[in-house]
């Protein structure tokens, strides 16, 4: 049967399909069909958006999985679904349920304030935030098939992730340019594999594909993270807590593939209603992409 | 030569790089003033919906649709063999609809039914099959050729100049299937 090794290049592969494309939050079925309708490449399902998680306060735990299974039944795009980090068995549920993705995540309480999951257990692809090359490089060598920058959820404001994508970006850049006996000691200093970071520097870019994600709330957040070379965006809280979810999220789906298209992005900005209302990360007390380092 | 290859979503750049690595120039095509000068093109892997929508918003479905039935070279694999697909299972609404073929979307269930295999492709021997929330072809009308099976599915075919593939070759470093296009055109 399948090999580890296969199943890997194949949960990579997924990801790289996934290129170009916007992820989106959904809490329903009805928002799933919305999401689906309005080009999304995939939708990731859960009980509560950020915004609202961050409203709640308290705990918050993986979805119930009759809800994530009602959302699988109401589209066939791949349906995503995020665990605690750490929580490797909230992750064996989504896997038992033919996740078709699980984002290991802070916007989530973290499970574990030492360990990430060790993602090479599973045949389930996983994809993990980070806030920089060595976050990513990390959760690469625990088993993540995917990358997104973290940002900072629920809030709809995009300066985190501007920040984090920027941030890897030049750290790409430098290892580019490092000798490769000059590799040993960067990645002592940045707490990663070897291997991984010689693939970094011969290829110039993550072993993986790496999305951009929190605070994407407009048609020109989108197209700037794909400017600043993110290969595809999630958004969260921007398209259901905004005025037109489905003119919004069809806009940004167009400013994702025409992102450097500035005539075009200007017409896709036109009349689409209330943004959502956001919050400066400044002015909040849980910071998410704090945790798991 | 140009070859055009649909950039809306998904697997594009792969394809962009194996057709360059055998010397050939490629054109993204990301909007309608994208198709000129191309005499041939690809629809790469990625989620059809998306690129079915997105087809329409940017008014490119005509164009595309009539180029191809007046004989445009085209390399479809996986997502791109639904939108030329004429007959799409459960739904009533084909997109390009120019290969007179039935699929079935995700025909071997979520990602942990994708898998890897080889088979042969026509002339080519030992070919590796990469499926990836696949699809496969459950029936193909007169004048198609069947080009690969796996498992007793149809999983390859081609119909005058078009080629629809469920699987990547473009995930692979195997260059023969992109040599057979390019043979074509």
């Amino acid at each position: 049967m399948k090999e580890k090794n296969t199943q890997y290049e194949l949960n990579k592969g997924l990801a790289q399909m996934l290129k170009g494309g916007v992820i989106m939050d959904v809490t329903t079925p009805e928002q799933a069909k919305i999401a689906e309708a309005a080009g999304a490449c995939a939708v990731m399902a859960l009980e509560r958006i950020p915004a609202d998680i961050r409203a709640a306060g308290g705990v918050s735990r993986m979805s119930d999985p009759k809800m994530i299974r009602g959302i699988q039944e109401a589209v066939s795009i791949p349906v995503m679904a995020k665990c605690r980090i750490g929580h490797f068995v909230e992750a064996q549920i989504l896997e038992a349920i033919q996740i078709d993705y699980i984002d290991e995540s802070e916007v989530l309480t973290p499970a574990d304030d030492i360990y990430h999951i060790d993602k090479s257990k599973f045949k389930v692809p996983f994809v993990c935030g980070a806030r920089d090359l060595g976050e990513a490089l990390r959760r690469i060598s625990e088993g993540a098939s995917m990358i997104r920058t973290k940002g900072e959820p629920g809030t709809g404001d995009v300066v985190q992730a501007v920040s984090h994508i920027r941030k890897m970006n030049s750290e790409i850049r430098r290892i580019i340019s490092l000798s490769e006996d000059e590799l040993f000691e960067a990645a002592k200093t940045l707490q990663v594999p070897y291997d991984l970071l010689l693939f970094v520097h011969k290829e110039g870019k993550l072993p993986v594909v790496n999305f951009a994600a929190g605070g994407v709330a407009t048609p020109a957040d989108a197209a700037l993270m794909m400017q600043l070379g993110a290969e595809g965006v999630f958004v969260g809280s921007g398209i259901f807590k905004s005025g037109n979810p489905k003119k919004r999220a069809e806009a940004i789906v167009q400013a994702v593939t025409n992102y450097q298209d500035a005539s075009l992005i200007a017409k896709l900005s036109e009349d689409l209603g209330e943004a959502m209302v956001g919050i400066n990360p400044n002015e909040i007390k849980l910071i998410m992409e704090e945790r798991g380092q | 030569m140009k070859i055009g290859i649909l950039a809306l979503q998904g697997a594009f750049l792969e394809h962009r790089n194996a057709l360059e690595s055998l010397g050939v120039n490629c054109q993204e095509i990301r909007q309608k003033s994208d198709l000129s000068g191309i005499s041939a093109l690809v629809l790469p892997g990625g989620e059809s919906t998306v690129q079915g929508k997105l087809l329409h918003s940017l008014d490119l479905f005509s164009d595309l649709q009539k180029e191809i039935k007046e004989g445009l070279p085209v390399l479809a694999t996986c997502a791109g063999l639904i939108l030329l697909a004429q007959e799409i299972e459960g739904s009533s609404s084909p997109h390009l609809a120019t290969l007179p073929v039935c699929v079935k979307r995700n025909a071997y269930g979520r990602q942990l039914g994708s898998f890897e295999c080889t088979s042969t492709v026509g002339d080519i021997q030992d070919f590796p099959h990469t499926f990836i929330r696949a699809p496969y072809i459950t029936r193909v009308s007169e004048g198609v050729e069947i080009l690969s099976k796996v498992e007793d599915h149809i999983v390859g075919v081609s119909y005058q100049k078009q080629i629809g593939l469920a699987f990547h070759p473009e995930m692979t470093k195997d260059l023969r299937i992109h040599k057979m296009f390019l043979d074509l055109i």
